[in-house]
Formats: C-alpha cells, structure tokens, sequence
C-alpha cells in the first residue's frame, strides 16, 4: 500500500480535506466554532506550555490505514539536524516545558534520532521524553534491536499503537504480520524491565478504534487488554490510552470512500463535549513539523494549518509571547478531541 | 424503493415521546437504567442487546448494538459468539418442544 501522496490522491493535499471538513455538516449541524461559541470558548486560547511535540519526520515502515501523516516508506521528509538544534534552544529556554513528545512517521527512522534524544537528555534531565515508538521498527533491522536498551538508558516513556490484542484487528488496521511483531518487541521491552511495577519505564498502549466507531470506555478497555496480553503473551504495560480517529487524511479517505463520512461527522458532533473542549490538548502544546513550522496539534500540523502568529510560524523565529497570545486554529476536525470523554495524544481528557 | 425498514429512522427513535410522552420520558429513563453499569458491566449487557437483537430480528437494534460493541472494545468473534448463543437458546426453544411431541406420541400411541 502506498501513501495518499504516491498515490497522487486529491486528499494528500490539505486544502481538498479542508474543502471537505467545511462543507455541509450533516443534518445541518452548526460547526465547531459555533459549538465553542455556545460554551464561551471562542476564540480558543493557550494555557501555559507544557509539551513539546516534535514530529521529526514522516518516512515509516509501515503504512496504517487509519494513518493521519499519511506516512510510509514512500515518505522521505525528515527533520534535520539543524532544524533539532533550533528545537534544542527553544527546550533550553522554555523551562515551562515538561514533555518532550516525539513522533512521525516512525521517529527512529530519522538518522539523528538517537544523537537528538540524547541531547534533550542531557540538556533537560527534568522533562518527560515520549517516543511514539510503533514497535515493529524494533524488529525492522538489527540496527535498531537495541532500542529498548536504548531507551531505558535515556528514560524514555514509550507510547505505542496496538489497535486490539487479537491479530486479525490490528493486521487489519496496520498491516498483515503487524501483531505478531509487535508482541515480539512488547516482550523486548518487557524483558529489560518496561512495564515492570517500581521500575520507573513506562510502556503505554494506545487503541484506536479500527473502522467509523468512537472508542469505548478507557478503563474498561485497559482492563480487557492488560487481562488478555497477561494471559495470552505474559506481557505488561502501565496505561492504555483510546484515541478517536480525527477525520483527516487516510482515515478521511476511508470515510469517504466506505460512505461513513456524514454518519462520523454526525456521531462526533452530537457526542460533543464542552468538558472535553476546554481540556484540548492544544491548548498547552506546541507542534514542531518536520520542517521546522510550527501548529497547535499534530493534526493541524498535517493539514498544514501553522500557528495563528505571524511573527512565530517558524521554530527559526520563535516568539513566546506572540505564541501564548494566539488564537488556537480550529476546523471541524477538531469535533474528534472534543467527542465523548475526549480524545488527545494521551488519551481520555475528561 | 420504498421499504419498511429505513436505517435514518432508528435516530428518529427518541421522537416516540412526540406521541405519548409519559410513557416515552418512563421507557427512556429505564432503558438508560438497565444499560448502566451495574452487576453486569456496560460491555456485558452491550453483547447481551446484541444476541437478543438478532433473536428478535430487530434491524434497528442490530445495526446500533453492532455499532456498540464494537465500540466498548469487543471483537468480531466474541460478537458472533453472542449470536450463537441467541441461535442456540432459538434452536433449542424449538428443539426443547419435541419433548411435547414425544409426550404425545406416547399417550396416542400403542
């Protein structure tokens, strides 16, 4: 399978999918702005920055259907090491930062990913560094079978997608023999202490629903998963984390092409959540792209929407106080983080 | 095609109380009761209205547990073992009446 992009699909390009999130709602439903509007949310504002979400690059060794990068093999954006020397003195002087979230693509395909993690390390030994690690890449090459030693060494919080605990979900979302792997580099993990109680490394899991359905119940669903990768496999994790698919990219694609769309849009308006909409995580993040620009979420990151501040489009031209004064872009894909108990990198909000 | 079966109708369903609105407000209100997590977990009771959906043969109630289950995690197996178990109690309703027959069988026969 390839990306929409190599594919030259209308949807790789930002402003079709936008063309499409702003046309008629169904059932003449009022818009996300109007929705905030009602609950005194409008314009949407940041609190005070506290993640750091790089995304360095979109090139990954696999190619999930639900994927809102829209990343694969075929995708060769990387960030470079100068653009991750600027990310560096942004980290050294914005001290409110206490989560380095890095994600892509697959980060550990960047060639400086490990010099980049080391440095944010060394540089910041207070903050919490995330990899969005989507385990296979662990077994992809020998080159990378070390790192899970890797990151326990740099005390790593490894965040990483397992749709179901049964081959045929997963497969079906991520590619046929990506469960099996994936429990493999779960046990690799494991076996130098992840998801160990008491030893301070931290494994999450993160499920996403695999078709045009919100996800259930987070504890609930963290309960089922640890009970049956216990059972099934011997393996432990800390936290599960349920994310709804946002209507962007590949998943877009899905609901449009399966006839979903209208009746997801739908689910998601009417499940909205003004407790969930205050607690956005865009409101005290920052998402570098892999070229160095600058967005409120990775999701506005890939529909190209930069930070509404002019003067701080840039991580080159990075501007505090321009920053904490914008106004937070919004589009109708944000009804997927306000659904229900709400939705973000972490998962639940509410 | 006109049909008496029409899917955007099951979210017309709340309208019900347009009619009769006590009894509607008291069906809804027990309903969201019995569907609480309780005894039983939500997820439990959500694969249970799914077996019941296809012994009733409800397609509005097919279409929404189907949508339900899935969303409270479970998976294709568990869901169709549930309709199994709907088919087996089905079967056996049938089945179980044979004793009735035998029964009769025995009193008319020499």
């Amino acid at each position: 399978m390839k990306s929409l992009k190599a594919q030259n699909h209308s949807l790789a390009n930002p402003e079709e999918e936008i063309q499409v999130l702003e046309g008629n709602l169904p059932g003449g439903k009022f818009d996300f702005r109007h929705h905030l509007e009602t609950i005194g949310l409008f314009p949407l504002r940041p609190t005070p920055l506290e993640i750091f979400q790089i995304n360095v690059g979109k090139m990954c060794n696999q190619v999930c259907k639900h994927c809102h990068v829209d990343a694969g093999p075929d995708r060769k954006e990387v960030m470079t090491k100068e653009t991750m020397t600027q990310c560096l003195s942004i980290l050294a002087k914005e001290t409110s930062i206490t989560t380095v979230d890095l994600t892509g693509g697959a980060p550990e395909l960047n060639p400086e990913f490990r010099w980049f993690v080391t440095e944010i390390r060394r540089l910041r030994p207070d903050v919490k560094i995330i990899v969005r690690c989507n385990l296979t890449i662990i077994l992809a090459n020998p080159k990378f079978y070390d790192l899970p030693e890797f990151f326990k060494i740099n005390k790593i919080e490894v965040v990483s997608s397992l749709p179901y605990f049964t081959a045929m979900k997963t497969d079906a979302q991520r590619g046929e023999g990506v469960f099996e792997k994936s429990i493999q580099a779960l046990k690799m993990l494991n076996a130098v202490g992840y998801g160990e109680e008491n030893s301070g490394l931290i494994i999450n899991l993160v499920y996403n629903p695999s078709g045009a359905f919100l996800p259930g119940s987070q504890n609930e669903l963290e309960l089922e998963f640890k009970k049956k990768l216990w059972d099934r496999y011997q393996i432990k994790f800390n936290s599960l984390f349920t994310i709804t698919n946002l209507p962007i990219s590949r998943f877009l694609e899905y609901l449009l092409r399966s006839g979903n769309y209208e009746n997801y849009m739908e689910k998601l308006i009417d499940a909205f959540n003004p407790v969930a909409a205050s607690g956005v995580m865009c409101r005290n993040t920052i998402s570098v792209g892999w070229d160095g620009y600058l967005f409120d979420c990775d999701f506005n990151q890939m529909l190209e929407l930069k930070v509404d501040a002019p003067k701080s489009q840039h991580i080159s031209s990075w501007d505090s106080s321009a920053l904490a004064n914008r106004s937070i872009v919004i589009n109708n894909h944000c009804f997927g983080c306000t659904a229900g108990a709400g939705s973000s990198c972490g998962g639940t909000t509410v | 095609m006109k049909t008496y079966y029409n899917p955007e109708d099951l979210k017309k369903f709340g309208k019900i109380t347009d009619l009769q609105k006590p009894m509607g407000d008291k069906f809804f209100a027990y309903y969201a009761e019995v569907f609480k997590e309780g005894a039983l977990t939500a997820r439990e009771k959500s694969l249970i209205a799914l077996a019941v959906a296809h012994a009733i043969q409800c397609p509005y109630c097919i279409d929404a547990y189907t949508t339900d289950t899935l969303e409270k995690g479970c998976d294709e197996e568990q869901m169709m073992e549930a309709v199994h178990v709907a088919a087996a109690i089905r079967g056996g309703a049938s089945l179980v009446h044979a004793t009735q027959m035998m029964n009769k069988i025995n009193e008319i026969s020499m």
